[in-house]
């Protein structure tokens, strides 16, 4: 066994304690994943795209799907098809959707890096406190609106992804995350968080957390504002700090309201 | 009947108003454009122009539009069929192929023809279907199982029912078949999944197959040498969009898809004919006449799976017969239809993959703009400046109008599956938010005068489009986008004159008929179908 293919075998097994009973038995090897991963390109990569997250609601690459699926009941979608749904039956085995399935866990288990030698309570201390961070984030209902809520940015971001964003906000910005401005004939101005953006109009959540849609014909101004408020953390927290906060969005995996 | 109405509709009351429903005869195919209440093809003749000569909506009263009625599909599949109009019945397809009766002045429906494809149906981008034909009484439908069927158009029963090829080997149907003479041609879809593509002819009558074009040509056929090895066993080239005939020369034209696999040709060395091209074939026999391909060697899957559109236009002092296509590999062209002699050839969005043309009309390549191992980005993105939604040319204007992305790119990597940069989605029946900038693709429907292939103007939108487009005699143009709304543009302009916003992204072409005295502009959008008319 290679090197490599050890650490995809343990990273699936780290996957597997979290998410499902089928695939522990089985013991998914590496070249199981890779073959899951050759299937997906060839067949489900079309619609769902390369990265599984091209269609609205849905990750495949981290995990996300329209509700919380488990092992089987995924198998049993690929195999079957979602009936009234763009989602076609397939003809792979149970075994060949099993290994799509150990695949799409992989990926999503790689993404939620666990490098971070930080400690999440006291991160979490930081993220209230000093950070000054609710003021413009939102986790688990607590806090603005304003930015991105965060309540489960651990499973969309990486580890290193949110350090960067802590020490350099402006190296990358996801495009749901982009701010925009606009000003009004009256010369009225408001910037808020972009959410869509159409030939005709503008919808966006403003700084007192309020929806507020634009008509582009009735606008004076309008445009992304390129650079974000978000502040850099680099002269604010030391580097334990710095990685408390990290450890901290990390453990951010959404909550279960039943 | 008012008769500024009839006046509007060309003096075409007395058909509309009695709206016997005759036969659909194949003359009154080749004529269609002699009945424009009625929408006998899936883009409106056998030339494909997406032009209704219907003139009661204006540029100045098409504000008054408002709906009629909204017909709601039983599926959240992508609506992409272009309904057909015929004595005012209108048929349309509810994904994947259940083919519907509606009135066409209420949206009630008269019957349903509810089909269940075999398990084994697999495409690759939906579970889609673009339209239907006619002739007789009987309406023909390609079906994701890669079956043609003949069904009755009063009764909505099944005639006949023949395979075209094997849903368990990936073919599949999800174009509008085409009638010529009293044959329905239809191709076959897969060519992402390793099919050998093809064109076949069936017996209107019987379903008898009469002939079948192989768009990889066999051993000992000419062309076979562009495939290195046996890589033309499962090449691809499939056929997903609808043929036109030109009936003076009895020739029937079908663009092809790309070249399998999609976007590594190490095992396929060659030209790869007759991938991303088109083909005239003689719609009696299926006998290739000439050939053009538009992507040689096609690491980029450029399918050129368009509308081929057939226009006379002014060329160089003297009216020539030509083929207009706007491909997705980032070009348009101009071809003479009959020999297929390459006129002009331009980019009409960024391109970065070629730089020209030799003599022959072949493209230029540009060294390195291929798959590479360290990736290399490349523009158009693989899904095309267009895709396979059907553009319109307006005899009137003379313009050749397209529904298109600019600014859109993709790293391909050899071995590797391309990465999309920026706003490159697949279409989806549902509205999805848009966060994009311009620098990172948009859509646009852009006016192109065929005789220089020179830009004439430009309606541009946020988010990209699956559309259509549809012009009009009063010089109206209709279209839509990914962002949910229909709209009318002035086709000699392109100034905004209305809009509507329907709910879902508009996956379809729009197109135009009348019912006593009454024009109606339908469209369908996410799950429905949408008819508009002016306010009464």
């Amino acid at each position: 066994m290679t090197r490599g293919a050890r650490v995809c075998t343990w990273i699936l097994a780290a996957g597997l304690m979290v998410c499902g009973q089928r695939l522990d038995a089985q013991h998914e090897t590496a070249a199981d994943i890779e073959d899951g991963s050759r299937a997906f390109r060839d067949s489900c990569a079309n619609c769902h795209g390369p990265d599984g997250n091209e269609i609205t609601g849905i990750d495949l690459g981290r995990g996300q799907f329209r509700r919380p699926l488990s092992n089987d009941e995924l198998i049993e979608i690929i195999r079957r098809g979602i009936p009234g749904t763009p989602m076609p039956p397939s003809n792979f085995s149970e075994e060949q959707a099993a290994r799509i399935v150990a695949y799409l866990r992989s990926t999503a288990a790689s993404n939620r890096s666990s490098s971070v030698a930080g400690n999440a309570s006291r991160g979490k201390v930081l993220f209230d406190g000093a950070g000054t961070c609710t003021s413009c984030h939102r986790v688990n209902g607590q806090g603005s609106r304003v930015g991105p809520d965060l309540s489960n940015i651990g499973q969309l971001r990486r580890a290193v992804e949110l350090e960067t964003s802590l020490l350099e906000p402006d190296k990358e910005i996801l495009p749901a995350n982009r701010f925009y401005r606009v000003v009004t004939r009256e010369g009225a101005t408001t910037t808020g968080r972009l959410l869509n953006l159409d030939t005709f109009s503008v919808q966006l959540i403003d700084s007192k957390e309020q929806l507020r849609s634009f008509v582009k014909s009735d606008l004076r101004e309008y445009g992304f504002v390129e650079k974000t408020s978000m502040p850099s953390y680099q002269n604010k927290f030391n580097l334990q700090e710095l990685a408390d906060v990290v450890s901290y969005l990390v453990s951010l995996k959404g909550r279960n309201i039943p | 009947m008012n008769p500024r109405l009839c006046a509007a509709l060309g003096g075409l009351c007395v058909v509309a108003t009695t709206a016997l429903q005759a036969q659909v005869s194949f003359a009154r195919l080749l004529n269609a454009a002699q009945e424009p209440q009625n929408w006998l093809t899936y883009s409106g003749t056998v030339f494909n122009e997406r032009y209704s000569r219907l003139t009661q909506i204006t540029p100045a009263n098409v504000k008054e539009l408002e709906i009629q009625w909204i017909w709601q599909a039983r599926s959240l599949e992508k609506f992409e069929a272009t309904s057909l109009v015929v004595d005012g019945v209108l048929y349309t397809v509810q994904a994947p192929n259940d083919l519907v009766a509606l009135d066409a002045v209420t949206g009630r429906p008269y019957w349903t023809f509810a089909y269940q494809p075999s398990p084994d149906a697999r495409t690759c981008c939906g579970r889609v279907n673009r339209g239907v034909a006619i002739l007789g009484d009987t309406l023909f439908m390609g079906t994701i199982d890669a079956h043609l069927l003949a069904i009755d158009a009063k009764s909505g029963q099944l005639i006949w029912k023949t395979q075209v090829a094997s849903a368990a080997a990936r073919y599949s149907i999800t174009h509008a078949p085409l009638v010529a003479k009293d044959k329905v041609i239809v191709g076959t879809a897969g060519g992402d999944m390793g099919i050998r593509g093809l064109v076949a002819a069936f017996d209107a009558k019987t379903g008898k197959e009469a002939w079948r074009f192989y768009t990889i040509p066999g051993p000992g056929e000419p062309g076979n040498e562009t495939w290195s090895g046996d890589s033309w066993k499962t090449g691809g080239a499939g056929v997903w969009n609808s043929g036109a005939y030109d009936p003076e020369t009895n020739l029937t034209f079908w663009g092809t898809g790309n070249p399998a696999p999609d976007w590594d040709g190490r095992e396929r060395l060659g030209d790869n004919l007759y991938s991303d091209s088109v083909v005239a074939l003689d719609a009696e026999t299926g006998v290739l006449k000439w050939h053009y391909q538009f992507t040689p060697h096609d690491e980029l899957d450029y399918d050129s799976t368009q509308v081929p559109v057939l226009a006379n236009i002014d060329w160089r002092g003297q009216t020539r017969k030509v083929m207009l296509w706007a491909n997705r590999n980032g070009l348009a062209y101009v071809l003479d239809r009959t020999t297929g002699e390459f006129l002009l050839g331009r980019p009409y969005v960024k391109v970065n993959w070629m730089d020209g043309f030799d003599q022959k009309g072949r493209p230029i390549r540009i060294p390195g703009m291929v798959p590479t191992p360290e990736g290399t980005l490349i523009m158009p993105t693989v899904l095309g400046a267009t895709n396979w939604a059907p553009p319109s040319f307006s005899p009137r204007t003379g313009l050749f109008y397209v529904a298109l992305w600019e600014n859109t790119a993709t790293v391909v990597t050899e071995g590797g599956r391309p990465r999309g940069v920026g706003n490159t989605p697949m279409g989806q029946a549902m509205l999805t938010p848009n966060f994009k900038k311009e620098e990172e693709g948009y859509g646009a429907v852009r006016a192109f005068d065929p005789r220089t292939l020179d830009k004439k103007w430009e309606f541009k939108m946020n988010d990209i489009t699956w559309a259509g487009v549809l012009t009009t005699a009063s010089d109206l143009l209709f279209s839509g986008g990914k962002e949910g709304y229909f709209f009318a543009l002035d086709a000699r302009t392109g100034d905004l004159l209305w809009k509507a916003a329907l709910g879902g992204q508009v996956n379809s072409g729009p197109m135009s008929y009348a019912i006593n005295g009454r024009q109606y502009i339908a469209v369908a959008a996410g799950n429905a179908l949408f008819a508009f008319a002016l306010r009464q």
